[in-house]
């Protein structure tokens, strides 16, 4: 039996949108030094269900009692007065700002004048970081940091508030792996200090790491809740997707079949010798029609930047790339595109979608001028491309009008493909296709791209996640510090080899790389 | 029960607030008309919707391209100055026919559009401050070229102030014809959705391979362009060319109405049917004001009002 003192506990949640049934009688209880796994699929209802234990959403119907007393927060601010943090997935700072005010934004230490106390604050930042083991000038801005370093200045900052709760939606989601092993030990300092933490996330590894409990969501209802210990990884995954273990062994975790044949002669993109200062130092990369290649490396490799290099986002010093043999001009996106090149970027939600415009208008985007004549578009051509990739990727919107913006992060990765397939291209360069989306979306985008690879296309695949690049390529260029260190071919596709090569030109830190970053 | 009632509270007001947004300038046009009828005399008589109309007609103009800049989260500050450049190279070329002027006009307004959009897509600088680079220089340049008050006697300039078809003038049917069209290019044309989308996000406008520079020059330039259309059309009206009124603190009622007419200041939405009575609003209250012998004061402040309604209003969409 549960000890009584529970720190949480919320009967009877629910919450509905217009047209949506977000949370529907969902119970959670959490107990002070536990560690719980909150996972379902996107639109399950996790982040609603943040939203409304953290004061953003008032429920419908529900109590919440914390601390022993019913509870209702009105904002954000009165949750976090009274104990409960949060780290979103999307850092939440201000920019601007430096380091040190971060971090004590809102509870500033005061010298006796009531005037802000900035030697006090730089020098409890500093040990607040350095408990962490993120060793930064606190005083420079925020926005200088890598986006790994400014989560871990979130996290400090949620830790260092009289937390009770501590909650984490997706807070690995743009770590380097050795800051997720940080994370993980402030976790369990944090279990260790009585705290209870609630951990959201789509990584498996990670949740058994951490993890005590767990709390399946479905469509927004509560499907399985119970120690993580007695779940097994194939039942997880199926409590989750609703589907029949026997289904998902069968099928495996990833949706990639790995095989792939490249047909033709020449290769369909040809970059040679990209570089550009600090950031891409003589990157060459070939695809063949029908071949996926794969993106190997670190967080700041210099992966995105080859990909927005090739795209003609990235200005270049120098290289050359060519599609079906024919040069490409420097610098241009819309030539690019124009050439058959389409890019799914990395920073969906700023660089992707259009999030105040409509799920049709999105699809439309860039193949817009060719269904247009004399500049006006014809509607009937319009609908029939938004109608077919609606029903070919399973992309669902109440209608083709909803905004972008309202729909799962899932949804949204379709609806850019979709962008780029309507534009019939040679070309696909994937940046972190599945990074935040489901698992059913991220195997639905996986079997895509295996189709989309046999039906002749090129495709660069950028992966945090090693199951995935491993199983979806069929070459793997590694890179490290914006240069290539390696390729591994046919049987040397192993998560094991791509270790060892970006281990093996692991220099302690190679000094171009310091330089370029102090310049 | 009573927790129950006060839970169904917020999602009422945020259901009156996305109806004020939505209807709310028609709303109080609606009502504006109403009250007019009722407390003031002779208000229906055709000449004074006339008048009113007229009166109207080249805010309505400019608030028309400024609606298009806002939509790429921009402003534009030199509205104003065009219409007063506008209103100086028509006294100057006038000399050479109505033709003529009318084409070197639109050459000047040309200038001050690229100028803003080549300030605003290569040089990166904030629409805010290019175009007010251009709102003092371009006024300056118009009193250099006119530095007084000078009386036009053009048969053809005065009969496109006061001329009509079956009763209708000129300038009303300019209006609508141009408001017919702007609505059209924002709804039906490549351009019209390359403008929301890059107002919306532009990053990802770029990243889809939109002519992002391209647009937003054409979008200054067009804009420009309907503030000269008004400048010539007040200087036709008046018979005169006044660069040093003509247009002031008009940037400031095209914003009002197409804010009031509930297009975001934030970008990636355009509401021209909102702009226009946006601007019809703010006229009836002024003239209703002026006609109860109230104050001018009290005129902007009613209008300072509006916009406060119109600004909470707006508040409410984003949030759930």
């Amino acid at each position: 039996m549960a000890p009584p003192a529970e720190v949480l506990a919320v009967r009877g949640l629910s919450k509905t949108f217009p047209g949506v049934r977000a949370l529907d009688d969902v119970d959670l209880t959490l107990h002070p030094g536990e560690v719980h796994a909150l996972i379902g699929e996107n639109g399950a209802g996790k982040s609603t269900l943040i939203k409304v234990l953290t004061g953003v959403y008032r429920p419908d119907a529900g109590d919440i009692v914390f601390q022993g007393r019913a509870v209702s927060f009105a904002t954000p601010l009165e949750a976090q007065k009274a104990g409960i943090s949060t780290i979103y997935q999307e850092v939440n700072l201000i920019p601007l700002l430096s380091v040190a005010r971060n971090l004590f934004l809102g509870r500033e230490p005061r010298n006796r004048f009531g005037l802000l106390d900035f030697a006090r604050m730089n020098r409890e930042a500093e040990e607040a970081l350095g408990a962490h083991g993120v060793r930064v000038d606190v005083r420079r801005p925020l926005r200088t940091l890598g986006v790994g370093a400014q989560q871990m200045v979130a996290l400090a900052r949620a830790v260092a508030s009289e937390a009770r709760i501590v909650i984490m939606d997706e807070p690995t989601s743009s770590l380097e792996p050795r800051e997720v092993e940080t994370l993980f030990s402030v976790i369990r300092r944090l279990r260790d200090d009585g705290i209870a933490v609630v951990y959201v996330s789509h990584r498996l590894d990670e949740l058994y790491a951490v993890c005590d409990t767990v709390t399946v969501l479905r469509d927004g209802r509560r499907v399985h809740h119970g120690r993580l210990a007695d779940l097994d990884r194939l039942s997880l995954v199926s409590t989750m997707l609703g589907r029949e273990l026997g289904e998902v062994r069968k099928e495996g975790l990833t949706k990639f079949t790995g095989e792939h044949h490249a047909t033709g002669s020449g290769p369909v993109l040809e970059a040679r010798g990209l570089s550009a200062p600090h950031k891409l130092h003589d990157v060459s990369v070939s695809i063949r029609p029908g071949e996926v290649v794969g993106l190997g490396g670190l967080l700041g490799s210099g992966r995105t930047e080859t990909a927005k290099a090739i795209s003609g986002a990235l200005p270049t010093s120098s290289g050359k790339v060519t599609v079906a043999g024919v040069p490409l001009r420097a610098g241009s996106t819309p030539a690019a595109i124009r050439a058959g090149i389409s890019l799914l970027p990395e920073d969906r939600k700023s660089e992707g979608i259009v999030p105040g415009l409509s799920v049709r208008e999105n699809i439309s985007l860039a193949v817009l001028p060719r269904l247009s004549r004399f500049g006006l578009v014809s509607e009937a051509r319009v609908d029939s491309i938004v109608d077919t990739f609606v029903e070919r990727l399973r992309i669902k919107a109440s209608s083709p009008q909803q905004k972008v913006g309202e729909l799962s992060g899932g949804n949204q990765q379709k609806v850019l493909l979709a962008r780029w397939l309507a534009m019939n291209p040679k070309v696909l360069l994937l940046d972190e296709p599945t990074r935040g989306i489901d698992v059913g979306a991220k195997a639905e985008v996986q079997k895509l791209v295996d189709e989309l690879a046999a039906d002749g296309l090129g495709v660069l695949l950028i992966s945090s996640d090693l199951e995935e690049l491993i199983e979806g390529s069929d070459r793997v260029v590694v890179l490290k510090d914006g240069a290539v260190v390696g390729e591994l071919n046919g049987d040397e596709v192993t998560e094991d080899k791509l270790m060892r090569t970006i281990a093996g030109h692991a220099p302690e830190r190679d000094a171009v790389g310091e330089a370029a970053t102090d310049g | 029960m009573a927790e129950a009632a006060l839970r169904t509270v917020p999602l009422d007001k945020a259901r009156i607030l996305h109806w004020l947004q939505t209807y709310g300038v028609y709303a109080g046009v609606a009502l504006l008309l109403v009250v007019n009828v009722v407390i003031t005399p002779h208000f229906l008589s055709a000449e004074n919707f006339r008048t009113q109309a007229v009166q109207v007609a080249p805010v309505i103009i400019v608030a028309l391209g400024m609606a298009l800049v806002i939509g790429t989260e921009g402003v534009d500050l030199s509205v104003g100055a065009v219409m007063a450049l506008a209103a100086s190279v028509t006294a100057l070329y006038l000399g050479y026919g109505l033709l003529p002027a009318l084409l070197v006009v639109a050459l000047f307004a040309a200038g001050v559009g690229l100028a803003n959009g080549a300030l605003v897509a290569f040089v990166g600088v904030q629409p805010i401050v290019a175009t007010l680079a251009l709102m003092v220089g371009g006024r300056g340049v118009a009193l250099v070229l006119l530095p007084q008050l000078e009386d036009l006697r053009n048969p053809s300039l005065a009969s496109l102030g006061s001329g009509d078809v079956l009763g209708v003038p000129y300038l009303i049917l300019i209006a609508a014809g141009l408001a017919l069209l702007v609505a059209f290019v924002v709804r039906r044309t490549t351009f019209g959705r390359q403008l929301l989308a890059i107002g919306d996000s532009r990053p990802a406008a770029q990243l889809a391979g939109l002519p992002v520079r391209r647009v937003l020059i054409v979008v200054y330039v067009v804009c420009a362009l309907l503030a000269a259309v008004a400048g010539v059309l007040a200087t036709a009206r008046l018979q005169a060319s006044d660069p040093t009124s003509l247009g002031n603190l008009m940037e400031l009622s095209a914003i009002t109405a197409v804010v009031v007419g509930g297009t975001p200041l934030t970008g990636g939405r355009v509401n021209i049917a909102g702009t226009v009575a946006g601007a019809v609003l703010i006229q009836l209250l002024t003239a209703t004001l002026i006609k109860h012998d109230l104050p001018p004061s009290w005129t902007q402040i009613a209008q300072a009002i509006v916009i406060v309604c119109a600004v909470y209003a707006a508040r409410g969409r984003g949030k759930r």
